[in-house]
């Protein structure tokens, strides 16, 4: 498996300081804990999990939004730390859940798609119009929206006009953090097939963040599972999908048809409750929710088990494997 | 290199109409449908209008006197007027209509300069401290509650008796002093919008925090600014009016309205219409501001979304 990464985290926290309230002091919330993390060039890796497990900060983490309190982000290999914002927002670019937010009310789509070129300086201004343009055609928009503002815009539309924004400096990655969850239905699989065709067309790479399940199963070659700021299981989609390990993954794949898609998180029937990260519980984080808890669960965290390309941390594979 | 395979699945979607409207004529159908906005407006621009050709439109000097002409009636009563003088003349035989006039030059210059100065300190230090939150918010906070704890009308006297009393006196003070709802409106609207996506988006692409404060907040609460902006101009009008009855704000032998009233305080009972004129004024110009303004609010409001 010898991938070249275009984007990868190696052992990456984040912790924030959360006030308990008036001189109470402060708690250190884990929102990332030791994650590792490889997107190979040109593949789709798909993050899953409830929300609240981290995965936006960890996108934050690989946009160079949000600094780790340790660990490394490496683009193309090299650390994040010799790339200003500037650099890391020409290679990487996000596309947001809610196209009614990311998008400036009071920009035409002109603007909006053509602000990367304004701030980078890229080109002759002469040429931008063009650029924009074209970036319409290519994300399936008429032209004419182009002097539209985007309020005029259904979501779907305007998700469309996202992408055009993040793709106008020819990154190569894309971190798409939930796009479709805001979309009608019958929009959602539209927009996903528009990424499918401009990831072939442009060779792009994409991290595709989202509690759907068929989301994830329909676009990405590789899926990591994250549970309380830890990845806790990460394999091929395929084998994923189709032989899960973990026992928090087996709960996920066991919810996938939820019969609303706007419920948001898929109802898990794990009974308790998504733990509070500021006091997660002992020893394996997932114990409280798992069906397999054994003793030694409550004490002691399990550590990572590799078993060629698939990962996986949870006592049950340790003792198989021991 | 695109494949042409692909474009009629894209095609599907450019047939998706726009049926909406633009946001500046959704915006200006709301605007000729909201009254109070319209009402407000249209007295707010005959006042401007009188104010900025008040040479051309007063029919006298406002300040040229004739103790000979003194207490001249205005055209409504029967005796003791002059077709020269159309709403009299005050105690010093100036000519009422031409002071009138000359008086809201006055209040339009000390509200406009007033929320000049205070705007700007007010939106800056809100905006700062909604954008950045933490430490300088603290900061902001603190500030802000030491000009709340002051109390603008006694500052404003005692500024008065400390550099004399002056029109200029009266706009710094007042500009100084009135920038709390600014800063206060300023820095929620904006620590609202500093968490919305395209804010994120923005920091993503590399755009500088001064850019993203300048070219992307900024205009999105440009709304509420304007908002804010009425009232405290009608509350600076009011203040210089206040101010200068009580003889600590505009001095004789300016027209201000509220110095006009204190003047004609004596005649009260015998020629009332030398209260009953400038009062008018200020209420008529208050009233329109906040029309003008509760009419933007509710115009304004309704855009997001
Ligand atoms: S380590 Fe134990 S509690 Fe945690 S997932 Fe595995 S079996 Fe469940
Ligand atoms: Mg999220």
């Amino acid at each position: 498996m010898k991938e070249e990464a275009a984007l990868e985290v190696v052992d990456v926290s984040c912790v924030f300081r959360v006030n308990q309230g008036f001189m109470k002091g402060t708690k250190a919330l884990h929102a990332v804990n030791g994650v590792s993390l490889k997107i190979p060039k040109g593949k789709v890796v798909g993050l899953v999990g409830e929300s609240g497990c981290g995965k936006s900060t960890l996108a934050n983490i690989l946009l160079g939004l949000q600094k780790p309190t340790s660990g490394n982000v490496l683009y193309s290999g090299s650390s994040a730390d010799s790339f200003s914002q500037r650099h890391i927002a020409r290679r990487i670019q996000p596309i947001f859940q809610d196209p009614y937010s990311s998008l400036n009310a009071t920009k035409s789509i002109k603007s909006i798609i053509s602000l990367p070129l304004r701030v980078h300086r890229v080109g002759a201004p002469a040429d931008w119009d063009r650029k924009v343009y074209e970036m319409l055609d290519l994300v399936g928009l008429p032209r004419r929206v182009a002097q539209s503002f985007p309020s005029q815009l259904s979501g779907g539309q305007r998700q469309r006009v996202a992408i055009a924004r993040a793709l106008i400096m020819r990154p190569e990655v894309i971190i798409c953090d939930e796009p479709t969850s805001a979309l009608d239905v019958s929009v959602q699989s539209q927009i996903l097939n528009l990424l499918q065709d401009l990831r072939q067309e442009l060779g792009l790479t994409y991290l595709m963040i989202s509690h759907n399940l068929a989301v994830v199963e329909h676009m990405a070659d590789r899926v990591a599972v994250m549970y309380l700021g830890r990845i806790v299981e990460e394999a091929d989609a395929a084998t994923l999908f189709r032989a899960p390990s973990h026992p928090y993954t087996k709960a996920l794949l066991s919810s996938v048809l939820t019969p609303d898609p706007h419920l948001g998180v898929p109802d898990t029937q794990l009974g308790t409750v998504f733990p509070n990260p500021i006091d997660p519980p002992s020893g394996c984080s997932f114990h409280p929710r798992c069906a397999a808890c054994m003793d030694i669960c409550r004490e002691q965290a399990p550590q990572p088990q590799i078993n060629g390309a698939h990962m996986a941390e949870c006592h049950l594979d340790t003792a198989a494997a021991g | 290199m695109i494949d042409m395979s692909l474009s009629p699945l894209r095609g599907q979607q450019t047939a998706e109409e726009i049926l909406e409207p633009s946001p500046m004529s959704k915006l200006r159908r709301r605007i000729f449908k909201n009254h109070s906005f319209m009402i407000g407006a249209a007295i707010l621009i005959v006042i401007l209008v009188c104010a900025l050709v008040a040479p051309l439109l007063a029919p006298h000097d406002p300040y040229e006197l004739d103790l000979s002409k003194r207490l001249i009636n205005p055209f409504w009563h029967d005796k003791k007027t002059d077709a020269e003088f159309m709403l009299g003349t005050d105690k010093i035989g100036r000519d009422y209509l031409s002071r009138l006039i000359y008086g809201a030059q006055i209040s339009l210059l000390i509200g406009f300069s007033t929320i000049l100065i205070s705007g700007v300190i007010g939106t800056a230090l809100g905006v700062t401290a909604g954008y950045f939150g933490g430490r300088v918010d603290m900061m902001v906070n603190f500030i802000i509650n030491t000009r709340l704890a002051m109390p603008v009308f006694l500052v404003a006297m005692a500024a008065v008796v400390a550099f004399g009393a002056s029109l200029h006196v009266v706009i710094l003070v007042l500009g100084l002093f009135l920038w709390d709802r600014f800063a206060v409106v300023m820095r929620s609207i904006t620590m609202q919008a500093r968490d919305l996506d395209y804010v994120k988006a923005a920091r993503a692409i590399g755009c500088s925090t001064p850019h993203i404060i300048i070219r992307e907040i900024f205009p999105n609460v440009l709304s509420s600014l304007t908002v804010v902006a009425t009232v405290e101009m009608a509350n600076a009008i009011l203040l210089e009016a206040a101010l200068s009855f009580l003889g600590f704000g505009v001095q004789a032998p300016t027209p201000s309205w509220g110095l006009m009233l204190n003047e004609g305080r004596e005649y009260m009972f015998f020629s009332p219409w030398l209260l009953a004129l400038p009062g008018m004024g200020l209420f008529l110009l208050v009233l329109a501001i906040n029309l003008f303004g509760d009419g933007l609010r509710d115009v304004t409001l309704e855009r997001e979304r």
